[in-house]
């Protein structure tokens, strides 16, 4: 307790650490809100909620990984993830959303927690059970007498972490499916009869969320560690984040994911890093109850 | 009824006589009837009243872990105890280990009815997945929780006193204690559910709303239920507690990705909302288990996870399910059983 109190007071007594954990939670959130965003479109389009989510990230993880030890350049690990997991996902839908897609939603939830199981184990026979990570082996630039770090692959990593969301913000709203997307999303059953095949919009739908997950977990693996298992975090915070922001709203997908990074950051700093997981899963609690507490005042003004 | 009775009885003198039959499986039988404990209980909410629990497994670990301090706290100083962790020298009189065990498994059931209640208010406002999700976390968090704190050993977990006396015979205790508890709860679900109370349940799983609008308390019924639940389910965690000596938070006590899935996959396999259902899906499910844990070295999670999803996916019903719609007399059916038939009892 007095362990947690004097770091509580490092916090303010040293205004500059906050901006430090500030900046920290802030690059760290904007790949939670990509990942959540992926969340978001799954869960608004076709009503799954996908589980895998977190093992989507850390497999994109492992393929940019695997790339820079093949010799080949870390960077180029975003776009071949992208692509890999595209197509795992596609595959994945044909396989098991197909069929649970339209059945009572623990069983999507019970199907999708069935794969997480798969892909975490594979990974870890695959892979080994080790943290990874790949160094860039860029510089990290100093603010305000080096109390601030700020490693310039973070910085990257926010830059292609920003230009994958506008790049995916802009095909929904250009493309032509993009639009049977959101068709689809507003009323499957109008769209269909519109002449919209709903089963290609929900696989491309499914793959372009395994393919967001997938970059990044690409650009995790550069500015983060990652294991095979630490997937369900991911998952958990996912679900925090779109939970929190609600369906089909963007900002708030961004807000309450550069959040849950700035707060994690902070437990981090005052509870130590091992109460990491149990941080991101007390915020999962607390969104779930207030959430509740809010229906509750609308169950009261039907009375 | 003749048959019935027979197949009964022959059930009863199997369960007694297993583990003397085969004394190798001694542990073996007994987590059998663990995985049925659990399973049924998963099923009282997630198959009678409509709420999927991923977070019983709170109540598991809850268990052991209450029916370890008060074992210990009746002769030593628990923070002194596990503080020691190994170090010091504690004996245990057979007395105290008895008394100790007996009064665990009480306030373990006890004292998980009473978490399940206080959850329970927090979490049963939420619907569908959300409840799934939110109890989830609860399990995760409260494991997290647990191993952080040192006065119960924290990541470290706790060891307990061994068996005094007999090793084997040690075993064939706990096979007994498990299958007792299991038998009790299989008799109690089989009256519940016959009542009103069963029939209350069953009515907020198929329309919440409506079963409110008839004048039931949903709330106190979901919260009577998960309770009822709990006290099972923290018998057995207090049971597993003295069976595994020593145990340590997440990989054993709030172990939320093995037991906490396995009893929902147990139920789910078997046929959910059944009352045969829970029980052959945890034996089909722990022989299939066991049996990719010795051969497919390495890939047995990987198995487990295509059978979670094989059951969710290709397996509705599951094994009581698919057998009401081909023998519907075996559970005394009409013949052409419609959907909603198979719901109530078997």
């Amino acid at each position: 307790m007095e362990q947690f109190a004097s770091n509580f007071g490092l916090l303010l007594q040293f205004p500059v650490v906050n901006l430090k954990i500030v900046i920290d939670g802030v690059m760290i959130g904007a790949l939670f809100a990509l990942a959540a965003y992926g969340l978001a479109l799954v869960w608004g389009v076709m009503n799954v909620k996908n589980l895998a989510q977190g093992d989507f990230v850390i497999a994109g993880g492992y393929i940019c990984w695997w790339l820079s030890e093949k010799g080949l350049p870390a960077l180029l690990g975003v776009p071949v993830a992208f692509l890999v997991m595209a197509g795992i996902g596609w595959v994945i839908y044909k396989v098991v959303i197909r069929r649970v897609i339209d059945r009572d939603l623990f069983t999507t939830l019970l199907a999708t927690f069935g794969l997480a199981i798969i892909m975490a184990q594979m990974l870890n026979l695959i892979f080994g059970s080790d943290t990874q990570s790949v160094d860039l082996g860029y510089e990290t630039l100093y603010f305000i007498d080096g109390f601030i770090d700020v490693p310039i692959a973070k910085l990257l990593g926010v830059l292609m972490a920003g230009s994958l969301a506008i790049g995916v913000v802009l095909f929904m709203k250009y493309s032509r499916m993009g639009q049977a997307i959101r068709a689809t999303a507003q009323d499957a059953r109008a769209a269909r009869v519109l002449g919209i095949n709903t089963d290609r919009v929900y696989a491309f739908t499914f793959s372009l969320n395994a393919a967001i997950c997938g970059a990044a977990g690409a650009i995790i693996v550069m500015v983060w560690v990652i294991q095979p298992f630490y997937g369900i975090t991911h998952s958990v915070r996912a679900f925090v984040i779109v939970t929190a922001a609600g369906l089909g709203n963007l900002p708030g997908v961004i807000a309450a994911g550069l959040g849950i990074g700035v707060l994690e950051q902070y437990g981090a700093h005052i509870f130590g890093i091992g109460y990491q997981q149990a941080i991101a899963v007390l915020l999962l609690l607390l969104v779930l109850i207030f959430r509740l507490l809010q229906q509750r005042r609308v169950r009261q003004s039907l009375q | 009824m003749g048959k019935r009775a027979v197949f009964y009885l022959a059930l009863i003198i199997f369960m007694i006589i297993a583990p003397f039959v085969f004394p190798v499986f001694k542990t073996q039988l007994a987590t059998v009837w663990l995985m049925i404990i659990v399973a049924l209980t998963w099923d009282m909410t997630g198959g009678q009243m409509g709420y999927n629990s991923l977070g019983n497994i709170t109540f598991y670990g809850t268990g052991m872990y209450v029916a370890a301090v008060v074992t210990i706290a009746l002769a030593y100083d628990v923070g002194e105890y596990t503080g020691s962790s190994g170090g010091g020298i504690y004996e245990f009189t057979d007395g105290q280990y008895f008394t100790g065990m007996f009064l665990g498994m009480l306030a373990a059931g006890l004292f998980c009815s009473v978490v399940a209640v206080v959850i329970g208010y927090i979490t049963f406002g939420l619907r569908g997945p959300y409840f799934a999700i939110g109890t989830l976390g609860v399990a995760i968090a409260a494991g997290e929780l647990v191993s952080n704190w040192d006065w119960v050993g924290g990541g470290q977990g706790i060891a307990l006193p061994v068996y005094p006396g007999d090793f084997e015979n040690g075993k064939i205790l706990f096979y007994f204690l498990f299958a007792a508890t299991g038998v009790a709860l299989f008799l109690f679900l089989k009256w519940l559910y016959t009542t009103r109370f069963g029939a209350a349940i069953n009515a907020i799983r198929d329309d919440e709303e409506k079963a409110e609008a008839m004048g039931i308390h949903t709330l106190q019924y979901k919260l009577a239920t998960w309770a009822m639940a709990a006290f099972f389910v923290g018998v057995a965690g207090a049971i597993s507690a003295f069976q595994l000596i020593h145990f340590e938070p997440l990989e054993s006590a709030y172990q939320t990705i093995n037991l906490g899935i396995f009893m929902v996959v147990c139920a789910l396999l078997g046929g959910k909302g059944t009352l045969w259902g829970p029980v052959v899906g945890a034996i089909l499910f722990h022989v299939f288990k066991e049996v990719t844990w010795t051969y497919l070295l390495g890939w047995q999670w990987v198995a487990l996870g295509v059978l979670i999803v094989a059951t969710v996916v290709y397996f509705e019903g599951g094994v009581v399910g698919w057998l009401m719609e081909r023998k519907p007399h075996w559970f005394s059916l009409p013949a052409k059983a419609d959907e909603a038939a198979g719901d109530d009892q078997s």
